[in-house]
Formats: structure tokens, C-alpha cells, sequence
């Protein structure tokens, strides 16, 4: 396990150094605080929608499904061209973008609230029902924008293209300390609920055999997930299949069940593929397609692979 | 028997509410003494838009009714199948390797991406082991997303994301004579559906009960795919995507009539022309004498109906 990890560690810095130091050119200043933001990003949401997989996936006890799909994507689409659509386009660019980020978080955060509580007050509950109700509010937020983002003005509509799709070339660097500080907060919060995971996945009428309060340990974690997959996706917008593609090679490199070596490896995983595509974008496609296309691209013919591969 | 003969008197009355509804003032009256320009208005517009209803909606609920039928899954159909973003990418790949091509030509390719999408979700659900009713229509919407953002691929990149989706939303408003004819072709697969209704209903009890009772099982799946891949591409082509209505309608007549197709296909196209036709007016008439497009009344009315089977159904299960 320690031989992988530290493989992992290795690729990771050297693809890092590799993005800080290539065709550097002049003004090596302004160039390296640039990509220090890219890479500090990556970091931010590589880890939290790598991390928020994995423990979905274990409470869900299912490889092939993410957070990303109870409807949050659709959402946050909604609000951008809510945004747009109601006070102009300018008014997006202009906003303040902390408040910006802080209410695309909260409401994100207050649907996945309404929905696990609505959810768990009936008795006997089933996780995938949360998951196709929210897949169906999702398809309604997805006809409500797609509704608006005809009537909008096409210039205007560039705006809300630009946030259809998750892009590193532009984090605001205040979001970065905001979402830095949250997604640390967040995250000595989980340490405690680490331990949980290994019995969880044992699945739930084992766990709560083992001695774990099943219910309030769930909705702790599902809020985790809420709070980490809100702040990625407000900060650099949303990656459908980054979490499945991650999470899978994870399991498949790491080869092991226990949490704390999985998450790890997640983490160092997801930020080599999210600065691999990067990379890509810049330099074979010069800017022309975005990370999120190419990850999802890349993610669905996995999960397709990954299907097809579980029935042998 | 009785709600058959409520949902024709409703179907009628709808229809004629519809023609009456808009913004040029016809009433009913008026029809004995037509001036031109009423008479142009009724057969340019307020017809085509009645007919393109009424056979929209009715053929997309068959379309639902055979798939959760040879699927045996009650939330399957075109929409969480893979089949309308697989017809979505045909159409973005008629508009970039055949800009010049008239409907015909876009429709038969959008025909051929939905066909290849739908058959490749049946290949997937033949390999999954763990075939839990809800997970089902999850692999197919995921399916869906792939195939989704190959389009949104070669959409940024050729920059037309917002023609295709003003495109291809669902909507009515745009149908008038000479953009809606297409729709006809629709009506012989919908008969074809009519006359091998047994047939579907013996598929859907299994592969092994179905070949047991003579029926040659792949042939009678392949035609009902191939029947779907026809209308859901037609449609989405003439009115755009209607979110829902494969999936709601069928279920709702399926609760009264029970899982024979032959006796329940009637009443599901007539149902599903009751229900677009109800969308379509109450949009009519939520801003007039503006507009809102059906997909979203549709969305609005569809996802609330859904929630409501799906609770419904978790109610009753345990």
C-alpha cells in the first residue's frame, strides 16, 4: 500500500512541476501566480468531488453512480440562467462574486436539505429513490432553463455557455480562499466519520449489527456530500463523470476497501487526471473544447466499459 | 368503461377548445361566415397545430407503452432510455456533415443515431446482472448524459449549442402548414404497433415464456425498438422534445387497464393527446397572449405526476 501511495505522490508532483514550469517564456511572475491559482483549484475540487464519490458510492454500496446526479448539475444551470435571465447578462460579471458563490452554494445546499429530509421522513426509505427523484427534479430544472436560455439574447447566452461547462482558465482567485477555508472546515469535520466507512460498506443491516446508528451517520455523511459537490461546482462549475472515473480507477489501482488509504488515492488521482485534461485543453486543443467535455467523454466510455465489464 | 367514454368526450372538447385559443379572437360562431383571414388563420395554423398534437402526443405514449413493456420496467421509455439524445446527436451531426440536407434526409439520419442508441441501452440492460426496477431508467439516463455530451462536444466547438436547443425544444407554437407533414409518417408505425399489440404484450411476460409460446422473441423486440426510434425521431425533429410523456402516460392507463397492450393502446393515445392538448391550451392561456412552450408546462405537470406514481408506488411496496 505504502509502495502506491507514494507512486501516486510521485506522478502527482511531477506532473505539477511539469504544468507550473512548461513553455514558461517571459514574465515567469505573472505566468507562475496564474497557474499556481489553476493548480490550487484542481487541488480544491479534484479532492472534494473525489472524496464525496467514494463515500457515496459506499453508503449507496454501488460503483457505477455519483453525487452529481440528484439533480445539483441542473440546478446550478438553473440559477446561472436564472441570473442572466432576469438582470442581465452584465450583472453576472459584475456581481460580487462572493455573494455570487455563496448563493449558488446555499441554494444548492437547501435543495439537497429539502430533499433528504422529505426523503427520510417516509419509512423504509430507499436510496435510489432519492436518487431518480432527484434526477427528475433535475430534468425539470434542465426544461425550466432550457426554456429561458431561448429567450435570452445570444450574446448573453455566451455568458451562460461559459458556465454550462467547468473551466480552470479563470478561478477567481477571492472564491479560492473562501472555498479553501470551507472545504478545509468540512473536511476535519469528516475525519470523524471516517471510521464509519468501513462497516458501512459492509452494507446496512451489517453496520447497524456492528453497533453503527445507521440513519443519523448517513445524513451526516450525504450532507458531507452536498457541501463538498456544492463548493466545486460553484467555483469552477460542473463535471458530471469525474467523480465515477476517479472513484473506479481507485478501487482498481489501490485494490483495497479500506477508507482512509482509498481517499487518499482518490485524491492524488483525481488531481492528475483533472491537470492531464487540462493540459490537453491548453496545449493539443488550444482552448477550444473545456476540461468538463473532455472528462465526460472520457468518464462515460469508462462507465460504459465499466457496465458492460460487471455482467462477465 | 365509463373513463373511456369521459377521456373521448374530453379529447373532443379539448380539440375544440384548441382551435378557438389564440391570439387573432375566432369564436366558435364564427364559423358559419369565415372571413378570409379567419379561414387562412384556421388552416394555417390553428389545424396543423391541433392535428401535430394530437398525433405527437398520442404516438409518443405508444412509443412509452411498448418499452416499458419490452423492457418489463415501468420507468423506461424514450426519455430515460438514451433514444431522444441519441436522436439529439443525430441531428447535430445532420446539421454539420449535411448542412444542406432538407428534413427527410436530417430526419432518416436523426432515425439511424436513435435506433443505434436505443439498441445499444437494450445491450447494456441484456449484460447488467443487478436489474433493480429503479436502477434501470438510472443506467439509461446516464446513458442519455454520455451520449449528451458528445453532442455538447462538437456543439461548443462548432458553436451551436443554442441553435440546437432552441431547436429542439419541444414547442408548438412554430408548427404551421408546410413544418409539420412530417409528422404524418408517424401514423403507419403507430398501426404497425396496433396490429402486433399481442404480439409485444407475449414479449413482455420474458424470453423464455415468449419463445415457449412460439413467438420469435428477437424479432417482435427489434421491430417494437425500431417502431420507437421511428416516432421519437419524427417528433423530436417536427415539435421538439416532450420531457415525461412516454413515461406518464402509459403508467397512469396501465393502472386502470392492466398490462394487455391490445386493450390498453387505445386508451393511452387517446390519453396522451388529452394530456398534450391540456398542456398546450393551459400555456396558452397562463400569459396571453404570449406564450409558453409546452416543454415546460409539460416538465412542470409531468415531474409533479411522476413524483406523485413514484411515492405512490414506494407507499404501496412496503
Amino acid at each position: 500500500m505504502k509502495t502506491k501511495l507514494i507512486i501516486l505522490v510521485t506522478i502527482t508532483a511531477a506532473i505539477i512541476t511539469l504544468f507550473l514550469f512548461i513553455d514558461m517564456g517571459g514574465y515567469w511572475g505573472y505566468i507562475l501566480t496564474r497557474r499556481l491559482n489553476k493548480i490550487l483549484a484542481i487541488i480544491l475540487t479534484g479532492s472534494s468531488i473525489g472524496v464525496s464519490t467514494i463515500i457515496f458510492q459506499t453508503i449507496t454500496n454501488n460503483k457505477i453512480l455519483t453525487p452529481n446526479i440528484i439533480g445539483l448539475d441542473s440546478l446550478y444551470m438553473l440559477i446561472q440562467t436564472v441570473v442572466v435571465f432576469t438582470f442581465g447578462a452584465n450583472t453576472l460579471t459584475m456581481m460580487n462574486s462572493n455573494i455570487h458563490f455563496l448563493i449558488s452554494v446555499g441554494l444548492m445546499l437547501v435543495f439537497s436539505a429539502l430533499l433528504y429530509t422529505f426523503l427520510f421522513k417516509r419509512e423504509g426509505q430507499n436510496i435510489y429513490y432519492l436518487l431518480l427523484v432527484g434526477l427528475i427534479l433535475g430534468t425539470l430544472f434542465s426544461s425550466i432553463s432550457s426554456f429561458m436560455q431561448i429567450l435570452i439574447d445570444p450574446n448573453e447566452f455566451l455568458v451562460v455557455r461559459d458556465s454550462m461547462f467547468a473551466s480552470f482558465n479563470n478561478v477567481n482567485t477571492q472564491l479560492l480562499l473562501i472555498s479553501s477555508v470551507s472545504v478545509v472546515l468540512i473536511g476535519l469535520y469528516f475525519l470523524r466519520f471516517i471510521k464509519y466507512l468501513d462497516v458501512l460498506s459492509l452494507g446496512k443491516e451489517q453496520a447497524i449489527n456492528l453497533g453503527v446508528s445507521y440513519d443519523p451517520v448517513v445524513k451526516r455523511l450525504l450532507m458531507i456530500i452536498a457541501v463538498l459537490v456544492s463548493i466545486s461546482t460553484a467555483l469552477v462549475g460542473p463535471i458530471t463523470f469525474l467523480g465515477l472515473l476517479v472513484a473506479n480507477i481507485t478501487y482498481h489501482f489501490m485494490g483495497t476497501y479500506q477508507h482512509k488509504h482509498l481517499f487518499a488515492g482518490s485524491i492524488f488521482i483525481s488531481i492528475i487526471s483533472l491537470i492531464g485534461a487540462q493540459m490537453l485543453v491548453e496545449r493539443v486543443f488550444h482552448f477550444s473544447t473545456s476540461v468538463s467535455v473532455i472528462i465526460n467523454l472520457v468518464g462515460g466510455l469508462y462507465f460504459l466499459y465499466l457496465l458492460l465489464k460487471e455482467s462477465k | 368503461m365509463r373513463k373511456g367514454y369521459l377521456l373521448i368526450i374530453a379529447l373532443f372538447l379539448l380539440s375544440f377548445i384548441s382551435l378557438f385559443v389564440g391570439v387573432k379572437n375566432i369564436s366558435p360562431l364564427d364559423l358559419f361566415h369565415l372571413t378570409q383571414d379567419q379561414q387562412k388563420i384556421l388552416t394555417v395554423s390553428r389545424l396543423p397545430r391541433l392535428i401535430s398534437i394530437l398525433i405527437a402526443g398520442s404516438s409518443l405514449s405508444i412509443c412509452g407503452l411498448i418499452m416499458q413493456q419490452l423492457t418489463r420496467n415501468k420507468f423506461v421509455s424514450p426519455t430515460t432510455a438514451g433514444t431522444m439524445d441519441s436522436a439529439r446527436l443525430g441531428v447535430l451531426v445532420s446539421l454539420l456533415v449535411f448542412p444542406a440536407a432538407g428534413m427527410l434526409e436530417k430526419m432518416a439520419i436523426a432515425f439511424a443515431f436513435a435506433l443505434a442508441g436505443t439498441f445499444i441501452f437494450m445491450k447494456i440492460l441484456d449484460h447488467i446482472k443487478f436489474k433493480n426496477t429503479i436502477f434501470i431508467p438510472l443506467v439509461g439516463l446516464m446513458f442519455g448524459n454520455i451520449v449528451g455530451s458528445i453532442t455538447t462536444f462538437f456543439g461548443l466547438k462548432y458553436n451551436l449549442i443554442q441553435s440546437i436547443s432552441s431547436w429542439l425544444h419541444g414547442d408548438f407554437s412554430m408548427v404551421i402548414e408546410g413544418r409539420y407533414e412530417l409528422l404524418y409518417i408517424s401514423i403507419p408505425a403507430i398501426i404497425l404497433a396496433y396490429l402486433f399489440a399481442n404480439r409485444f404484450t407475449l414479449a413482455g411476460m420474458g424470453e423464455d415464456l415468449a419463445v415457449n409460446l412460439g413467438l420469435s422473441y428477437k424479432r417482435i423486440v427489434n421491430l417494437g425498438l425500431i417502431i420507437v426510434a421511428f416516432v421519437s425521431s419524427i417528433v423530436i425533429l417536427t415539435v421538439g422534445t416532450l420531457p415525461f410523456l412516454g413515461l406518464i402516460v402509459p403508467n397512469i392507463v396501465t393502472i386502470f387497464r392492466g398490462d394487455n397492450i391490445k386493450k390498453s393502446i387505445f386508451p393511452t393515445a387517446v390519453m396522451g393527446a388529452v394530456f398534450v392538448l391540456f398542456c398546450d391550451i393551459l400555456g396558452r392561456i397562463i400569459i396571453y397572449p404570449y406564450e409558453i412552450s409546452i416543454s415546460l408546462t409539460i416538465g412542470i405537470i409531468g415531474s409533479a405526476i411522476f413524483l406523485y406514481l413514484l411515492l405512490g408506488r414506494n407507499a404501496h411496496e412496503n
